[in-house]
């Protein structure tokens, strides 16, 4: 399971990150700016496609999405 | 009736809340014309204070100019004031058609069409050029205008990191089966005052078969050897597809906006765009200013040559002075204070020593990258610009961040 939290941190780095952002596994992420709220499709997207879930609208809110351990844990309530 | 006690309890929460959290935005009051030098009102009830303007968007200082108030004028005698209708009604006159060639000219595009705004141009373009077959791909700092316009589209959309090409190729390739891809960026950008690779992004459309669409609200007039914008200075005018302007900055600065490309995409606005059909377009006195303006800035490149000089004197003196500043070479030059409360004393002194400049801090700005934000106009003479450097030099002084490197001001101050 500590699989999906290396994958989505992988992701969340390449996608977002500037050479000089420091991503660890609670940093905020849209709270502390690194993804705009309108930039997070692009990681809805990944999740569902990667992990074979989907996640509705109104569970994918900036809350849920706002570190990897959130993400992680919303992923593994979807692949139930 | 039904505004009970409980909703105004409700909104007045909200707006404390702003408040509290330091994002409460007030306004000034101008007593004067736009220009180099204004008089301001501030607090409200204050007395009036002359001071030095370096925030507006008065890039060419046009926005007083004598010949374009004159215009204006003959404009409101010649048309009158309103249209009382949309444009597809009885809302056009033959100066709305005579503005729309010369921007056609003047940008060396195709076709043009009027809208209120650039705001009302980027709110009603895409969805009327674009279907939910096709991709919007945007750089993550496009102008709130534009994500608003994203949003009422149907087609699916993403987004690549700030001027990345590599990211922005990645991005062109995961979408390759969709109908249409649009590649969407700012000419210049706002805050940051740097400028699109539009020669990158035009090849890398080329290879793609992808659209290109450029917001070059802070450029045209004075962005290029000839002013026409940001695709003039990457040479690859003729190669963007959709152009979006505005009236409200360099050219006058009164109102109004447009789209501007290729003949086909305008003349889908013009059977689609919801702000355009919906909304009357700028009037006959705005019109006839902004042609005047158009007319000055195609007799001689004087002002946005005033204006490159001006932009290297003000980089020059800043960054001699001690002060981190971004690096670029247009007129919008943000002062890195980084730390949000840092940036706000430093406006307040500012004023009190004449110089009217506005702090920027997260959520407008990434957080930790609060600034100051200074745009350099052709209205400035090189003593507005020295009093200016002056006043900057003795508050950098007084907050010690002179010769400071951004590690340092942030051990002093915090992010
Ligand atoms: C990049 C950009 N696009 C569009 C606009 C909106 O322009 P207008 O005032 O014409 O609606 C602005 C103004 O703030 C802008 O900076």
């Amino acid at each position: 399971m500590d699989d999906i939290k290396e994958v989505v941190l992988e992701y969340v780095k390449a996608e977002y990150a500037e050479d000089e952002d420091e991503v660890t596994y609670d940093t905020p992420l849209i709270s502390g700016g690194l993804v705009d709220s309108f930039s997070m499709v692009s990681l809805k997207r990944f999740l569902e496609t990667k992990y074979k879930i989907s996640i509705p609208d109104d569970k994918a809110t900036p809350e849920a999405f706002d570190s990897v351990n959130k993400i992680v844990q919303l992923v593994k309530e979807f692949q139930k | 009736m039904s505004y009970s006690d409980r909703a105004r309890g409700l909104y007045l929460n909200q707006l404390n809340g702003l408040k509290e959290s330091g994002i409460f935005k007030q306004e000034r009051f101008i007593h004067s014309n736009q220009s180099a030098e204004i008089e301001v009102e501030y607090p409200p009830g204050s007395s009036v204070k002359k001071v030095i303007n370096i925030c507006s968007n008065n890039y060419l200082g046009l926005s007083s100019h004598p010949e374009v108030v004159k215009a204006a004028h003959a404009g409101l005698d010649y048309r009158g004031f309103g249209m009382s209708s949309v444009r597809f009604i009885c809302g056009t006159q033959d100066i709305h058609h005579e503005l729309e060639a010369r921007v056609t000219e003047f940008l060396g595009t195709e076709d043009t069409i009027l809208f209120p705004s650039c705001m009302d141009a980027n709110a009603g373009v895409f969805e009327a050029i674009l279907t939910s077959d096709d991709v919007m791909i945007s750089d993550r700092l496009v102008h709130a205008s534009i994500i608003d316009g994203m949003r009422l589209c149907s087609a699916e959309h993403d987004t690549f990191k700030h001027s990345n090409m590599e990211h922005l190729e990645e991005k062109l390739e995961q979408y390759a089966n969709k109908r249409l891809r649009m590649v969407i960026t700012d000419g210049v950008f706002s805050m940051d005052g740097d400028t699109a690779r539009l020669d990158e992004m035009a090849r890398l459309c080329e290879k793609h078969d992808a659209l290109l669409f450029v917001d070059d609200s802070h450029a045209t007039g004075f962005i290029g050897k000839t002013g026409r914008g940001t695709h003039e200075k990457y040479g690859v005018m003729g190669q963007v597809d959709v152009i979006t302007t505005t009236f409200g900055k360099a050219l006058g600065g009164a109102s109004g906006g447009c789209v501007s490309g290729r003949r086909e995409l305008v003349e889908m606005c013009r059977q689609r765009a919801r702000p355009y059909l919906f909304s009357n377009t700028i009037s006959p006195v705005i019109v006839s200013g902004t042609l005047r303006a158009f007319e000055l800035l195609t007799q001689t490149t004087e002002r946005r040559d005033k204006l490159e000089k001006n932009t290297i004197y003000w980089r020059k003196g800043l960054s001699e002075a001690g002060l981190i500043i971004k690096e670029g070479d247009t007129p919008i030059v943000p002062v890195m204070l980084f730390n949000a409360k840092l940036s706000q004393d430093f406006s307040r002194d500012l004023y009190d020593l004449g110089i009217y400049a506005i702090g920027f801090f997260f959520p407008v700005v990434p957080q930790g990258q609060a600034r100051i934000r200074t745009q350099v106009s052709a209205a400035h003479e090189i003593h507005h610009l020295n009093q200016a450097l002056e006043a900057f030099t003795a508050i950098g002084k007084k907050y010690n961040i002179l010769g400071k490197t951004k590690q340092e001001i942030i051990e002093m101050y915090g992010m």
